[in-house]
């Protein structure tokens, strides 16, 4: 009968269905790879402690030395610096590239072919020779006697300075392309409203575009850092005492390559540990306000 | 008091416009008096949203002239020729010309308070104080004061153009634009964004309204004009347009979207 049906539910074991007990699937495969992995792991660090040639007392013993201290601070230095011009050359070439004027548009377009296309490593001896093809430069206004007379190039273009425009100048090219990014994702009825409340073509973009565009160049530019601290190694190669020529520098002397090589390692980790830390805060910030907004 | 007696707000005059080699408008004229409510309907495609657009020179046009309050939006008159204005001139015609999108595009970054207050703050200089009461006795005005201090995307779609209706009042504007206002809203929300729309038409503001809404157009508008392939087909009041059109090609439309 119908009404037993509903006011009776079905007891529970007299059709063999009622209360059964739910096994989760067991992964045997994926725990024996495991335990292999856990074991080669251990045979690593193993080897990685007992074995002599580490020099871990070496290690340790450089790891706060004050040359290392100083490359470290070069390190960072450089970094900080080519990431400032590198973002004030993104803006103006993603300005030129907006502006309308084709020629505008087809110079930054050749910047970012040369600088994207070329290996940075290149750039940056290339800049560091630069006196072979101008060895005087002057800054004046032509046709006048108004201005600096002719500068030795070797005397200003220090491994420094080298560092800084070469890593800064490849950089810019790359941080285009960020804020290019950041601006395309506004979308267009944000710019026609604007518009329609009567704002000037200033107000749109720094009260309407920049500070949503901002949301998504800021994080972007975090993985930027990283990788331009990283890339910061190769300034190495013309002298500059960052991290890396530093222990180069030491273990020139005493031959603790590998050793002096885990120091530098270690530093490199810790500065990109702190910075993916301050990333993710960084990015947990702006999403969590996209979402509420 | 139907609104087609007071003075000329909107003059559009043999209006073209192109978007590569199609032409979208193909001579639109038509004048709006103070005070009237002219809803534009048609088929889409038919140019009526970017005629609308033409109006505040969201979109720039290809011929013909187009003026509101006498003033050319987006050039200037130089003997029988029209040259584009910059951005600032423009800016400052915009002024009074409120548009309210399909999409809302309320600014995401800010508050409902301050999407409403931004424009007289940023655009006309009205001390924060002052533009903070206006915006909270409009705010009142859609229905949305307790949701001041809410995001845009905290909203509903149908509150989200309520207050896309409170930031184009905020300006005070003479000419309110609407571009297909409850497009994209659920059906359940359509009937308070239309209610609010039918209060400013009450209180004798002047609009143009592109929508599909049949029934809210022969109730509020004293003109309808019938669009088509970029032409206005045939125009009057909503009992002549939509009870007794002349055009076949409106009787079409109308039939369609019984």
């Amino acid at each position: 009968m119908v009404s037993n049906l509903v006011s009776n539910p079905v007891s529970k074991n007299d059709d063999g269905h009622g209360a059964l007990r739910v096994v989760p699937r067991r992964h045997v495969a994926r725990d024996v790879v495991s335990v292999v992995c856990v074991l080669l792991l251990a045979a690593v660090v193993w080897s990685a402690a007992t074995n002599e040639r580490f020099g871990w007392p070496v290690v340790a013993h450089y790891f706060l030395s004050p040359l290392v201290l100083v490359g470290l601070w070069n390190t960072i230095l450089v970094t900080v610096l080519s990431m400032l011009l590198a973002f004030v050359l993104g803006v103006v070439v993603e300005l030129m590239n907006e502006s309308g004027a084709p020629v505008l548009k087809f110079i930054s377009g050749i910047y970012l072919w040369v600088f994207r296309g070329t290996p940075l490593l290149v750039q940056v001896i290339i800049l560091f020779n630069i006196s072979a093809l101008y060895p005087k430069i002057g800054f004046g206004i032509p046709f006048t006697n108004i201005g600096t007379g002719p500068i030795d190039v070797n005397s200003v273009i220090t491994p420094f300075a080298v560092g800084v425009l070469a890593l800064g100048i490849n950089e810019g090219a790359y941080m285009a392309e960020v804020i290019r990014g950041g601006i395309l994702a506004v979308p267009a009825g944000q710019i026609d409203a604007a518009k329609s409340i009567g704002m000037k073509p200033m107000q749109v973009f720094f009260k309407i575009v920049f500070p949503q565009a901002i949301r998504s160049i800021i994080p972007a530019t975090g993985n930027q850092v990283i990788s331009m601290m990283k890339a910061s190694s190769l300034v190495s190669v013309i002298a500059f005492p960052d991290l890396l020529y530093s222990v180069q520098a030491i273990y020139a002397r005493n031959f603790q390559t590998i050793p002096l090589l885990i120091v530098a390692s270690i530093w490199y980790l810790i500065v990109t540990t702190v910075l993916m830390a301050v990333q993710r805060v960084v990015e947990r910030h702006y999403t969590r306000k996209g979402a509420e907004r | 008091m139907s609104g087609t007696t007071g003075d000329i707000v909107l003059s559009a005059r043999d209006v073209t416009k192109d978007f590569g080699h199609t032409q979208v408008l193909k001579g639109v004229s038509l004048d709006v008096h103070a005070g009237e409510v002219m809803c534009i309907i048609g088929p889409s495609g038919s140019g009526k949203s970017t005629f609308l657009r033409c109006i505040n020179h969201l979109e720039d046009i290809d011929g013909g002239s187009l003026t509101v309050f006498g003033d050319l939006v987006g050039y200037k008159r130089k003997g029988d020729r029209l040259y584009e204005e910059s951005e600032r001139e423009t800016a400052v015609k915009r002024e009074r010309i409120g548009m309210v999108f399909q999409q809302f595009n309320l600014f995401p970054h800010l508050t409902v308070l301050e999407n409403v207050m931004i424009g007289p703050v940023e655009v006309k200089g009205t001390p924060k104080a002052q533009a903070r009461e206006t915006a909270l006795t409009l705010l009142e005005r859609v229905g949305l004061r307790d949701r001041a201090d809410a995001y845009p995307v905290q909203l509903s779609g149908g509150q989200q153009q309520r207050v896309a209706i409170a930031r184009t009042l905020a300006m005070q504007p003479d000419l309110i634009l609407f571009d297909e206002p409850t497009s994209a809203l659920d059906p359940e929300m359509v009937s308070e964004v239309l209610s609010v729309i039918r209060d400013l038409a009450d209180d004798g503001m002047t609009m143009v309204i592109v929508t599909h809404e049949m029934g809210f157009a022969r109730e509020v508008a004293d003109t309808v004009v019938f669009m088509a392939d970029g032409n206005i087909v045939e125009s009057g009041t909503p009992d002549e347009v939509m009870g007794h059109p002349r055009e076949e090609r409106t009787k079409q439309f109308i039939q369609e979207i019984r």
